[in-house]
């Protein structure tokens, strides 16, 4: 299948962009928007375009790349599923992504956070090598700071090291 | 004879704007009201028993019995400090000396709610059997004042039973809202002329309050003075705050704030509350640290997922990037003469501590031991760098500024981030716990043998330990 890429920021990124924007010191930026996905109201037609449900049913789940203790290498089942996210941002130009870098709680903090923006910069460029456009793809870390499995064992661990790519709204 | 005091003015955050309001529309900032410096301040009382406990150390300093009653007054008047008069106070202040110098370990004293009330006059001229026949070595005597201008005038003496003499003596005037101070002076004046060491007692702490459950954590940037007492909140907690460190004047705030929904370190006044960001760029931040005379910061960034540390002058200007190598430079805390600089890296594979001058030349690891070393933080004294050692469980650890030595001083399933008490010669920790997650705050002395949680209203961690107070 051919790929098309759009190369130009929409919409979507730039209000992003405008979040990250500074602001004079007594002015703080506005709250973020929220980067986590929203339950959407789905019409009779499934979920709508731009959502992130829209989104993870067209990857079909595959959103979310999990990394080895430490690492931020993207192997084989990573690629797989940046191809497919690839793809769905080669089909909708007009969507861009954050992707939310994370660690395990078997860090120290501050590293964490370090670790987790670096993984998400590890997907990221692997979405770029595969044609999308830098401006479409936004990262960010939270580090140790969001696990999403709440156990302390090797199993939940496993979770927490991931990259999720995001719909920004 | 007539008590001569030392009259020393301790005006704690002159505040230059007071009553400043929030400059910003609550919904664009996380930033909690200023924070008043004067007057009716929150308070969280001390729980014997339940949140303070000590690991029992069988050294000599265990039997030192110090006595400690009620501070005389010379006439009990209406103060602002307390609201039954300045006798009340003067037991209060008492308390306090007694609760610094148990919590501490190496003493073992005894306070003013199990012993005689001294008068006025006996302050300079014990009753000597009434204390002998306690069994008590040392004796501190205290007294508080009302002063025609408000404030209180708090005078503090240590008498050596066995001498019958004085030992030391001082004499600080206060505002009512700061009479905790004076007594934490008075127990650093025991401490110090009693084991040899530097004061600590009259000093602050910042940390990360946290609440709710392990996957949606509420973290707001918080401070209390290192006794627990004080405490107040300063960000509302609508976003992530974390890392936070003192400025050595402790005029400013470093800290960690996702409020934009990025990680930023931004540098918020006390005084005014204002903040801004540490440096003008949209790359994230993490990590920041002040320099020991308060002119630099440090700060890491992450560019393209490589992270480095950079030095900013605290008031605004260039940023000077110390370090270069791929993957993760982080951190860095700086000798107390500020000539070298100490940080965490994983150039080497894993998490490493490195050495390097100042101006980011010569940079060479000094961790060579099993495991991963991560947070360094070089003690006041420079004799001692602590860290976290990861080696199966997370640790706190000292090594010396070579590299040697190492020693392991706690032994929790997750101790993280030490920072050093203003005389270096206590880490306080955070340590989480396993399983739910749930953090609190630890000190442990450098024997290892004195551990105890402190008392934080709730889950507490990334604690930032303030030098002694200006």
């Amino acid at each position: 299948m051919k790929l098309r890429f759009a190369t130009v920021a929409l919409l979507a990124g730039t209000v992003a962009l405008a979040g990250c924007k500074k602001e004079p010191p007594e002015s703080l930026p506005p709250e973020p928007a929220p980067t986590t996905s929203a339950p959407t109201p789905t019409g009779p037609s499934g979920p709508v375009l731009g959502t992130q449900e829209h989104f993870e049913n067209a990857v079909n789940g595959q959103n979310v790349i999990y990394f080895d203790t430490d690492r931020y290498n993207i192997d084989s089942a990573d690629m797989a599923a940046l191809q497919t996210q690839a793809q769905y941002l080669a089909q909708y130009p007009n969507i861009s992504i954050t992707v939310e870098g994370h660690a395990d709680e078997r860090g120290t903090r501050e590293y964490n956070l370090a670790l987790g923006e670096r993984r998400a910069n590890a997907a990221k460029n692997y979405l770029v090598s595969l044609g999308v456009a830098a401006n479409r793809v936004r990262t960010v870390s939270y580090g140790k700071e969001r696990p999403v499995a709440l156990g302390s064992n090797e199993a939940a661990w496993a979770q927490n090291r991931r990259a999720v790519s995001v719909v920004v709204n | 004879m007539k008590p001569i005091l030392a009259l020393l003015t301790l005006a704690l955050f002159a505040a230059p704007a007071a009553a400043q309001e929030a400059q910003s529309p609550a919904s664009t900032s996380d930033l909690g009201a200023p924070v008043p410096t004067m007057g009716e301040v929150e308070t969280i009382e001390q729980q014997d028993g339940g949140l303070t406990f000590t690991v029992t150390d069988e050294s000599e300093w265990q039997d030192l019995g110090i006595a400690i009653p009620g501070f005389a007054t010379d006439r009990d008047t209406p103060t602002p400090a307390n609201s039954s008069g300045t006798a009340a106070l003067g037991k209060e202040l008492a308390r306090v000396v007694f609760n610094d110098l148990k919590n501490n370990g190496l003493f073992k004293p005894v306070g003013p709610d199990s012993l005689p009330q001294p008068t006025f006059p006996q302050i300079t001229a014990p009753n000597w059997p009434t204390w002998s026949s306690r069994g008590a070595e040392m004796l501190v005597h205290g007294y508080v004042r009302a002063r025609g201008d408000n404030k209180l005038t708090v005078g503090c003496y240590l008498y050596d039973m066995a001498l019958k003499s004085e030992l030391v003596r001082e004499g600080w005037v206060v505002e009512p809202g700061e009479w905790r101070r004076a007594a934490h002076k008075c127990s650093d004046l025991v401490y110090s002329r009693l084991s040899g060491e530097d004061p600590f007692f009259d000093s602050r702490i910042a940390y990360i309050a946290e609440t709710g459950p392990k996957g949606n954590r509420v973290k707001r940037l918080a401070i209390m003075d290192s006794d627990g007492a004080n405490h107040r909140f300063i960000t509302t907690g609508r976003s992530t705050a974390l890392t936070p460190r003192f400025s050595p004047d402790y005029s400013k705030l470093l800290y960690l704030s996702y409020v934009d929904g990025n990680p930023r370190i931004y540098v918020y006044d006390i005084g005014t509350g204002r903040q801004t960001l540490v440096t003008e760029s949209g790359n994230p931040t993490i990590a920041p640290r002040w320099s020991p005379d308060g002119r630099y910061i440090l700060y890491s960034m992450a560019v393209a997922g490589n992270t480095d540390i950079y030095r900013v002058p605290a008031g605004g200007g260039q940023s000077v990037r110390l370090t270069d190598a791929p993957g993760i430079d982080i951190g860095g805390s700086y000798s107390p003469d500020g000539s070298q600089i100490v940080f965490e890296s994983d150039r080497s594979g894993g998490q490493q501590i490195y050495v390097m001058n100042a101006d980011g030349s010569n940079q060479r690891r000094i961790s060579f031991f099993g495991g991963r070393a991560a947070t360094p933080e070089w003690s006041p004294r420079g004799d001692q760098i602590a860290f976290t050692r990861i080696a199966g469980d997370f640790n706190i650890a000292v090594m010396s500024p070579n590299g040697r030595n190492m020693r392991t001083l706690t032994d929790g399933w997750q101790d993280e981030a030490p920072t050093w008490s203003p005389n270096g010669r206590i880490i306080q920790f955070f340590r989480t716990e396993r399983g739910s997650g749930k953090a609190s705050l630890w000190q442990v002395d450098l024997t290892g043998r004195n551990l105890r949680r402190l008392p934080t209203p709730v889950d507490a961690s990334d604690p930032a330990w303030g030098p002694i107070l200006p």
